[in-house]
Order: C-alpha cells, then structure tokens, then sequence
C-alpha cells in the first residue's frame, strides 16, 4: 500500500447478490481532488460510503489512513468519521435542532463544544453564507442553504478528508459554483476533497481553477477519465 | 462497567441531551411506568415490612407464654386451681403464674359473647397465665406432674397456633419481597420496551450522530440520560403518593387485628426514599442493554 489517506485495493461490493463494484482499486493523496462521475446507480455513493467506513467491502482492501478499516472497532470507526468530513446529498439534519447546533454536532460529540468556540462556529457559517441563518431550523432553509450547512457540519472539525455524495445535485447553476468554489478553497487549504457527482458541467468548470483528476465509474470499475467528458 | 463510566454516563449536558428528541409516547410511558409501580412498591414494602413486624411480636410474645386451663366442676375449681399454682411455683423455668381474674376471662370473652357476660352462670374453666423464665419450661414434664395432681388441668404452651400464625406473617412478608421484585421486573421490561422504541424511532438521528463521529457510548449516553432521569421523576412522584397513601392508613389497634398498622414506623420510614432511586438504576441498566442492543444492530 502507497501513502494515500484512502486507499482501495482490489475492492469488490456486492448487494443483493449482485455486483455492484468489482475489483476496484484507488488512492487519494493527501491534499489531491478528485471528481467521481458516473450514471446513476454505477455505484459512486456506494464509493463514497465505502471511503468512511459506512459500508464495508465484500473483498479486497481498505485503508485509511493506513489502517484497515475491516479490523477497526466501532469507537475507531468514530474517531475516523471525525478525520473525514462528508456532505450528503439529501444533507440529513437533526430537525428538532437549530442550524447552528447542527452544524456544530460534531465539536458536541467529540467532546471539543467549548464556549469559545461559538465565535469559529459563527465565522464558519459566515464563510458559507449562512451568518444570518444561526437560529433556522433545518426545514426552514432552501436546499443551498441545506448544502452549504452540510458542508460547514463536515468541515467543522477540520477534517483531512472531505467527500461530497451530488453536492449540486437540488441547487441552481449560481448555488453550484458558490458550493465547488467553497470545496476548492477547503482543498487549497490542504484537505483532500473527493466529489461524486454526475453533473459533468460543474467539472468542466472546476478544470479551470484546479488540478482536479476526474474518475468513472462503468461497468463496476473505477477507471481515470480523459480529456474528452 | 466502571464506576467513572456510570457518573460520565450520568453527568447532566444538557447540550449532548438535546440530541434526543425531547417529545414522545416514550416520555408519557415511562413517566406512567415508574409512578405507578413505585406507588405499588410503596404498599409492597410496607406490607412486607408490617409483617416481619408481625411475626416477630407474634413469636416473642407468644414464644415466653403459656395457659393452663382447670376444666372441673365448679366445687372442685378452687382447690384444683390453687393445687396448679402450687405445682407451677414449683415448676423450674416458671418465671411467674397467677390466675386470672373474673373480669379479665370476661374480657376475653366478650368480642364474641358481649360486655355482660354472667360469667358465674356459665361453666367457665379457670385459666392460668403462665410467664416462662430461665431455663425455659420442660411442658412434657409439666403435663406428667400436672396430670398425676391436678387431674382438670390441660397445659397449653401456644405452639400449636403459634406456629402457623407466625408462618402465615412469614409467608406475608415473603409475598411483599416477591412483589417488589416483580415490580422491578416489571419496570425493567416496560422502560426496556419504550428504550427501543424510542431508540427505533430515532434510527436515522443515530446514523447522523454516527456519521459525525459520535462514539456509541456518546449516543446511548443521551438515551440513557433522558430515561434515568424520567424515571428518577416518575418513581419520586409515585413514592411520595405511595407515601401519602399509607399515611391515610388507620393506626395499628386491638379492635383493627392485624389489617391495622400496616404502615411505616421508625426508621422504616426511610425506606421508600429508596425506590425512586432503585427504580432509576432499574431504568439505567434496561436503557443502557437496550441501547446496547440496539445499536449494534445498526452498525
């Protein structure tokens, strides 16, 4: 194994007896962008998901951040859930919860809630745009506010890694640029950033502000895409 | 588990507790639960407590008595009874015995004869009131003696009532012990119940706390919190109406027997302090396997 934070070797999932990826193999280095891309239903969530340990392989390898995650326990699961921000399609919050609380959730539940931190909570919200929203409740915001407080929850702890599962996939053209300039910002920032998405508009326009290795998924393989998307 | 492990579990964050839905049918229940069967635990243990009370004065007061009944002809009764207490003052283990007065055979006759009762009309036998000392009575001995001088006489030692009579207290206050522990059961089984539908319903707020990096103790920390704690509540209220009740109770009396006096005395009165606190870690321990339980499923 390289020193990628995640690497798949020789992956294969199956699910309801059918193989959804078949002997896949891949490395994210640190600090790297990648853009997963695929027709619906080739199995880019089920990457991504593989990647933070929410599924594990049928066979072959995965390490992260060079440990196997077959052999991790439930509470060093947690702990490298903490080091992976991810940002999911239909965002999951807690509705009961204010935005800020929310967003917050993962300083609450690794211990780190502190009162000064209220002041960086409101400075990340500040960043994404939502500096106004603190006291909304989830189903009070529009599906780019949902977005963009997904990806303030995943980033919150400064986390290594950050996946994002159609990340534009319920927003406008303009909401979408805002989220891949926020996502390349954290990746100039040094975070290794992976996006699945089939919208293959927004990486063209990634291409230009950067370095950005773009992966397909067909036929339950992992293959680099060319030039030509 | 360690005893750092249960106070972390248990330290109040309010924050932390947040992320449990604060609404639902699981609320009501378990609140209901806890102050209705610490309301029964209340009654169990103070019938159980009532009768140990019970058998313990039953066999000490019974246990260092004796009667002897003179059954003969009116004519004979004086001299028999007088030969009796002659024998007894002999007696070694007869701490005292004298006979009893007219007025006090009437009195116990009375609760089924009535206050008038003539007693010179009636062929009453003469009883005597025998108090055991040291070193305890022979009464095998005693019934050969008295048999060969005093041919009336008919000793009664109390054995043959006092057993069954302290036995039945006994079996009294077995049946309040079981009755606590059933409630116990009980509880367990019905906040077990609520835990994991509570802990069903909010499957999806577990698998956001997962995906942030919540350890599993963090998660069944918040259940386990927002279930000690309501029961704490609900068992605090339902002992202190428990309480009340047998404050109502009547007062022990001769006239009430034994159904009277069924309450609380002294130190007893401590006691009930300690189910809400029982029924919190009954709560503790069934939140705390259920969400144990529950979220390994969901791994």
């Amino acid at each position: 194994m390289g020193t990628g934070v995640i690497e798949l070797e020789n992956i294969s999932y199956s699910y309801g007896g059918g193989e959804l990826l078949s002997d896949v193999s891949l490395q994210l280095q640190p600090g790297s962008f990648h853009f997963l891309t695929g027709p619906s239903g080739a199995g880019k969530t089920t990457l991504l998901k593989l990647c933070y340990g929410a599924l594990l392989p049928t066979a072959g390898r995965m390490m992260a951040f060079g440990e196997d995650i077959a052999r991790m326990n439930r509470d060093q699961m947690a702990l490298l859930r903490r080091r992976i921000g991810v940002v999911h399609q239909d965002c999951r919050f807690l509705d009961h919860m204010t935005l800020a609380e929310n967003v917050a959730l993962p300083l609450m539940v690794s211990g780190r809630a502190e009162n000064g931190t209220q002041d960086n909570l409101t400075e990340l919200l500040g960043w994404v745009g939502l500096g106004s929203r603190l006291e909304a409740h989830p189903p009070e915001l529009s599906g780019g506010e949902r977005q963009r407080a997904a990806l303030a929850r995943a980033v919150i702890l400064s986390p290594d890694v950050v996946l994002a599962d159609e990340p534009t996939g319920n927003v406008d053209w303009e909401m979408s640029q805002r989220l891949l300039h926020l996502l390349i910002e954290l990746n100039r920032m040094g975070k290794t950033v992976l996006i699945a998405t089939h919208d293959l508009s927004l990486i063209r326009a990634a291409k230009s502000q950067v370095q950005a290795r773009v992966l397909r998924i067909a036929q339950r393989r992992v293959q680099l895409a060319g030039a030509n998307l | 588990m360690s005893k750092g492990n249960i106070r972390n579990l248990l330290r109040r964050d309010t924050r932390a507790d947040r992320v449990v839905p604060p609404t639902g049918f699981t609320a009501q229940l378990t609140l209901f639960v806890s102050g209705a069967m610490a309301f029964l635990a209340v009654f169990a243990l103070a019938l159980s407590l009532a009768s140990g009370r019970l058998a313990d004065r039953w066999a000490s007061e019974l246990a260092g008595a004796a009667t002897l009944r003179i059954n003969a002809p009116a004519e004979q009764r004086a001299a028999q009874t007088e030969a009796a207490l002659s024998v007894l003052r002999q007696t070694p283990g007869v701490a005292s015995a004298r006979a009893l007065t007219g007025e006090e055979q009437a009195a116990l006759l009375s609760p089924w004869f009535g206050p008038d009762l003539p007693l010179d009309a009636l062929p009453i036998p003469q009883l005597i009131e025998i108090i055991e000392g040291e070193p305890g009575l022979d009464a095998t001995g005693l019934r050969l003696r008295l048999g060969a001088e005093v041919p009336g006489a008919v000793l009664d030692d109390h054995t043959r009532w006092r057993e069954p009579l302290v036995d039945a207290a006994m079996s009294l206050r077995r049946l309040g012990w079981i009755s606590i522990l059933l409630i116990g059961g009980a509880t367990a089984a019905m906040i077990t119940l609520a835990a994991n539908a509570s802990l069903a319903a909010n499957a999806q707020i577990i698998e956001v706390l997962r995906q942030v990096g919540a350890r599993d103790r963090f998660i069944a920390g918040a259940f386990v919190r927002r279930f000690t704690f309501r029961a704490l509540f609900g068992a605090a209220v339902g002992t202190l109406l428990g309480m009340s009740g047998v404050l109502l109770l009547p007062e022990a009396s001769d006239a009430g027997g034994f159904l009277t006096g069924l309450g609380f005395q002294g130190i007893g009165w401590i006691l009930p302090a300690l189910i809400p606190i029982l029924g919190a870690g009954v709560a503790f321990l069934a939140t705390w396997s259920a969400a144990q339980r529950k979220l390994k499923e969901l791994s």
